[in-house]
């Protein structure tokens, strides 16, 4: 019946404009409406452990490999050319105004955000939440609030150190192996290289990828259907729509810094 | 004692995040701390200036002595007027110095060179360079070498 099927794509309509309205309702809760208070700092270390220090092994070595990798190609490339000095500035630009932000977001959804989804969702299925809400202890604040800062803290700081090790990586195959003048590499870069306009843009990328993947992730542990299957099916979803949040974003965001209007 | 190396690690984390940022801003986009301030207008005509842009390189032998502020078309003249910022300490550009536009490698970007000459008098602020040569346009090139060519 044509009423059925009007009817079933008001349902997801409004389902999504619901989901919508809970996400922002949990941030708005656990940040704007309870500004973090000191007391929350033993909390916060311990989330930027799990969520920083935790994925710096897969930053570091993505980042070193990334960075081989473009001073391989970027080679082969230009010295078709004749201009293999310029390795330098293509490794530092396409690294400081995409790889580096877009990567380390990636890895990021799919290393932390899925654990935090996981997590959440399994205090959510053995009913810690509701029982933190019992003893007076706002789950928001205590659970949800340092896990959303925590990310925004660490995506920028991995996303800058993914890029000195891309470049440092890059520098290892340009200069010591295929022996462009490590002096042709770092001057053509810093001559290239701005730092308002690439560095604090691709630190600027990451603050709002951070921001949405772990804004996605907590909100997917927090909202999830508190069984097994429930939590494996967000955690799926955390790493799927932040990989697709981030990608969309980065257009949006590209097109805002470096499109000319 | 589990909690001081969650801290410690933590710490270093910080320090190793704001560390590549300050790697990235100095060593990377070369940035300095400290521009120097000031530094006086000089101006200069060219008929062309192929892919100049603002910001660019001033230099004399290679060393850098100032940047590209403003091109703008002379309305009168109808060539290209290209504002230069040189540094303060820079004060012995002679008055019939000339200048070129010159592009560092072959994708390099296209910079201005100024070569001394041997007036006693140097240039101040707001003065002008009369003695210029234009970018190197490779189409011009391609032409006169044809025309060479033919007239052979």
């Amino acid at each position: 019946m044509l009423i059925d099927k009007i009817q079933r794509l008001g349902h997801r309509t409004l389902s999504r404009c619901a989901a919508f309205g809970r996400s922002g309702q949990i941030l708005v809760q656990s940040i704007v409406a309870r500004p973090a208070p000191l007391m929350m700092l033993p909390l916060l270390v311990k989330q930027i452990y799990f969520v920083g220090v935790l994925s710096l092994v897969i930053i570091v070595v993505s980042g070193a490999f990334i960075g081989m990798v473009l001073g391989l190609q970027g080679y082969t490339i230009l010295v078709d050319y004749g201009s293999e000095q310029a390795v330098g500035q293509m490794v530092a630009l396409s690294l400081l105004r995409e790889l580096a932000p877009v990567v380390t977001a990636l890895l990021f959804a799919g290393r932390a955000g899925s654990a935090l989804t996981a997590e959440i969702g399994l205090m959510k299925a053995t009913e810690q939440l509701a029982s933190l809400e019992m003893i007076g202890v706002d789950p928001y604040r205590r659970i949800i609030a340092p896990r959303l800062y925590a990310g925004f803290i660490c995506m920028p700081l991995l996303s800058m150190i993914f890029a000195v090790v891309g470049i440092w990586g890059a520098a290892l195959v340009a200069v010591d192996w295929l022996g462009i003048h490590s002096g042709a590499y770092w001057a053509n870069m810093q001559q290239a290289v701005d730092f308002r306009g690439d560095v604090i843009n691709g630190l600027i990328k990451a603050v709002v990828f951070g921001f949405v993947v772990t804004w996605i992730a907590v909100y997917q542990g927090y909202d999830c259907v508190p069984t097994s299957e429930g939590i494996s099916q967000a955690t799926t979803r955390t790493v799927v729509y932040a990989s697709l949040a981030v990608l969309g974003f980065d257009f949006v965001l590209t097109a805002l810094m470096f499109g000319d209007f | 004692m589990r909690i001081r190396t969650v801290e410690i690690s933590v710490g270093l984390f910080m320090l190793v995040g704001f560390a590549a940022l300050i790697v990235l801003a100095l060593n990377v986009s070369g940035l300095n701390l400290t521009p120097r301030a000031g530094g006086y207008t000089l101006y200069a005509n060219f008929e062309n200036i192929g892919g100049l842009t603002p910001r660019a390189r001033v230099s004399m032998s290679g060393v850098q002595i100032g940047e590209v502020r403003a091109i703008r078309l002379d309305p009168q003249l109808l060539v290209a007027e290209v504002e230069m910022n040189i540094f303060a300490d820079v004060d012995f550009i002679s008055t019939d110095s000339s200048a070129m536009i010159l592009t560092s490698g072959l994708l390099g970007q296209q910079y201005i060179g100024i070569i001394p000459g041997g007036d006693l008098d140097v240039l101040g602020d707001g003065d002008f360079i009369f003695n210029t040569q234009s970018a190197l346009v490779l189409e011009d090139l391609v032409g006169k070498f044809l025309m060479n060519q033919v007239s052979e």
